[in-house]
């Protein structure tokens, strides 16, 4: 194609002639942006006072994007555009549909006040170490991930958003947090091993990897092919991204040693991002082999979801605690999976989206209890009530949130996961999320009964001159932000609940996905075909 | 490795293979080559004229820190992509201009502007470890 004699080839068989809609480029925005202002930032790495002041536009303009991509979406259905100007199977196709759309918005947000509250947390060694490149660059791979409809793509952002996590992880290079990246990365990179031997396995199968093509293929292939196995590599993979557990212990080893910032958004991004590929594998690929996995999935969940309360009861360190959270959470969206109906799927999707907001709320809180005590050891703390009255009162939001008690966002999903279950004879399910609720409240409880009310133990009280570096107005302003969403939520659900309800019931119907990538399938391939014939002639 | 004639041969050396890069790095769209291969040429240039002459003079050659060269390259590859807003086209589809420059057609592309990007990120991110490394091994 490099010179400029006319071809006499007919294109319309292999790429897309007609101009997409502008406000189709919506899908792509978040990325583009990510990666022009990562580059930026990266460039001017040297000028780490300026550096913030483009990552942070950088993160608003994405959060625009994402919410422009929700709302058109949610107004015009599900968004397509295949990389290229070449058809859907032979491009790569990013797709936007409700499930995408929500994570993608939710990451922008988490991602905003992360770069807000690392305004003041990350000093300069770890500016210049390179801390805004590296969550630019890893919230490009998460939000792309969310929104890519290409199995093998998925693992390209997977690795993506990884390397940008390395980065953020080692931040600082202490003994510690070497420690703590090693067993991350080492048990992370099998997991995505596995993922890429499951994808390599089905292009085998396929011969395709976009994510619409295997869907319809998947019925004319089941009875030869060994669909399951595939299935179940892609469980495995993915449950240990996601920190399910038998596969969970790489994340209480490492998400307490980087900074509190970047263990707020890995707990509030990465694991989800195990969730979402979860969610979309079973669903809208492997509906049939999802049947055949939900009781091992449900035992996983429960097991996840209980254990993951009972290691948060164990913990004397705050964040070691929040990071068992993590992993109960994740029970719970698991159960949602396992039921699979369209209840339980809407209460899973409501509570990644919850989740994603509270868990890194919880970070932050953590963080600046943290910096009040010098120290996140809960059987030293204490007295922060008299200190801090308003940080009691958005500890106890977070805390009654993350339990699932009235009135925050916590609740609803917890209550639509137990009515789930009950609607299916499922009683042990809905026992454990409730047990697990119990545990959680227990856990929860104890640290606000020993950070907050407990008489400090200490007789020198020097913290209220020291470091005032932290917990100045970027801190405060972005833990606030997060907690009265999550009291708007929990106050005013029906938005959400009606959006969720719209995921589950597109996830259950596989068919809307597939339309939306390959349109109106029968004339798009009678045409072409007769035009290449007058074209011959 | 400060022998004489390694240290005579070294900046020719060096500018003969930057030279090639770009030559493999242009030849890439139709024949092997392209920005990837370019880059680690490229980098393997500063590598030697490292080896012979020690780091400082080459970090001081390039002028900027390696890692701002990748930020560059980063961005002409998002840019690259961006353009094809512009024309009506979805992400990242490829774009040509034909230019007559003194009577001979000029192919200029969207993926050649992706491919200068590729040859810069490749470029400074190998440069940069290899520097780093090399820096390490005199202390």
């Amino acid at each position: 194609m490099a010179t400029s004699t006319a071809h006499n080839v007919n294109l319309e068989a292999a790429m897309v002639l007609t101009p997409p809609p502008l406000a189709d480029y919506l899908v792509v925005a978040p990325l583009a942006i990510g990666f022009v202002f990562g580059a930026l930032c990266l460039m001017t790495r040297k000028n780490i006072d300026r550096q913030p002041y483009i990552a942070i536009s950088g993160l608003v303009l994405m959060l625009l994007a994402d919410i422009g991509l929700f709302w058109h979406v949610l107004q015009n259905g599900t968004v397509v555009m295949t990389m290229g100007r070449w058809l859907p199977p032979f491009g790569i196709t990013f797709v936007a549909d409700m499930l995408g759309a929500t994570f993608a918005l939710v990451a922008g947000i988490v991602g905003l006040a992360g770069g807000v509250y690392a305004l003041e947390d990350v000093d300069r060694t770890g500016r210049r170490y390179g801390f805004y490149p590296f969550l630019l660059l890893m919230l490009s791979g998460v939000t792309a991930a969310f929104l890519t409809g290409d199995i093998f793509n998925l693992y390209v952002w997977f690795e993506v958003l990884l390397i940008g996590s390395f980065g953020l992880l080692v931040l600082g290079s202490e003994r510690e947090q070497l420690d703590g990246a090693t067993k991350y990365a080492l048990l992370n990179l099998i997991a995505t091993t596995l993922f890429l031997l499951a994808v390599a396995y089905m292009y085998g199968m396929f011969g395709t990897l976009n994510m619409a093509d295997i869907s319809r293929k998947a019925a004319g292939l089941r009875d030869t092919g060994p669909l399951f196995t595939i299935a179940a590599l892609f469980l495995f993979a993915f449950a240990m991204k996601a920190a399910a557990f038998p596969v969970n212990f790489w994340l209480p080893a490492s998400y307490h040693t980087p900074r509190i910032v970047v263990s707020g958004l890995f707990a509030g991004l990465l694991t989800k991002v195990g969730v979402y590929a979860l969610l979309r594998i079973f669903l809208t690929l492997f509906d049939v082999e999802r049947d055949a996995l939900a009781g091992t999935i449900a035992i996983v969940a429960v097991a996840t979801m209980v254990l993951g309360a009972m290691g948060a009861l164990a913990q004397n360190d705050i964040r070691r605690l929040l990071g068992y959270l993590v992993i109960s959470g994740i029970g719970m969206m698991l159960a949602g999976l396992a039921l699979g109906s369209q209840t339980g799927l809407s209460g899973a999707v409501f509570y990644a989206a919850h989740s994603m907001v509270v868990m890194t709320a919880l970070y932050f809180l953590a963080g600046m209890i943290g910096e009040r005590m010098n120290g996140f050891a809960l059987n030293e703390a204490g007295g922060l009530y008299s200190r801090v009255p308003w940080l009691a009162a958005i500890a106890l939001i977070l805390f009654l949130s993350v339990s699932g008690l009235p009135p925050f966002s916590g609740l609803w999903p917890k209550a639509f996961l137990v009515k789930a279950s009950l609607d299916v004879g499922a009683w042990w399910l809905a026992f454990s999320i409730l047990l697990t609720g119990l545990l959680t409240t227990i856990a929860v409880g104890r640290t606000f009964a020993f950070a907050f009310w407990r008489e400090s133990t200490r007789e020198t009280d020097d913290t209220d001159t020291t470091r005032p570096t932290n917990g100045g107005r970027a801190v405060a302003g972005s833990l606030i932000a997060l907690t009265l969403l999550s009291v708007a939520v929990g106050i005013y659900p029906e938005p959400v609940i009606r959006v969720t309800d719209r995921i589950a019931s597109e996830l259950l119907t596989s068919g809307s996905y597939v339309d939306a990538v390959f349109p109106a399938e029968e004339p798009m391939v009678e045409e072409p075909s007769a035009d290449e014939g007058e074209a011959q002639e | 490795m400060r022998t004489l004639i390694f240290r005579t041969v070294a900046p020719f050396l060096s500018s003969l293979m930057i030279l090639f890069s770009v030559f493999v790095l242009l030849r890439g769209h139709n024949e092997p080559g392209g920005g990837f291969i370019g880059g680690l040429i490229a980098a393997s240039a500063l590598a030697i004229y490292g080896i012979a002459f020690g780091v400082s003079p080459v970090r001081r050659a390039i002028r900027f820190h390696p890692m701002a060269l990748s930020g560059f390259g980063l961005l002409l590859a998002a840019i690259a992509g961006i353009l094809s807003l512009f024309s009506g086209v979805p992400f990242l589809t490829g774009l040509w201009v034909y230019p007559r420059l003194f009577g001979v057609e000029l192919a200029l592309s969207t993926p050649l502007i992706f491919d200068i990007g590729v040859y810069f990120v490749v470029f400074g991110s190998i440069t940069s470890t290899a520097l780093a490394l090399e820096e390490r091994e005199r202390d």
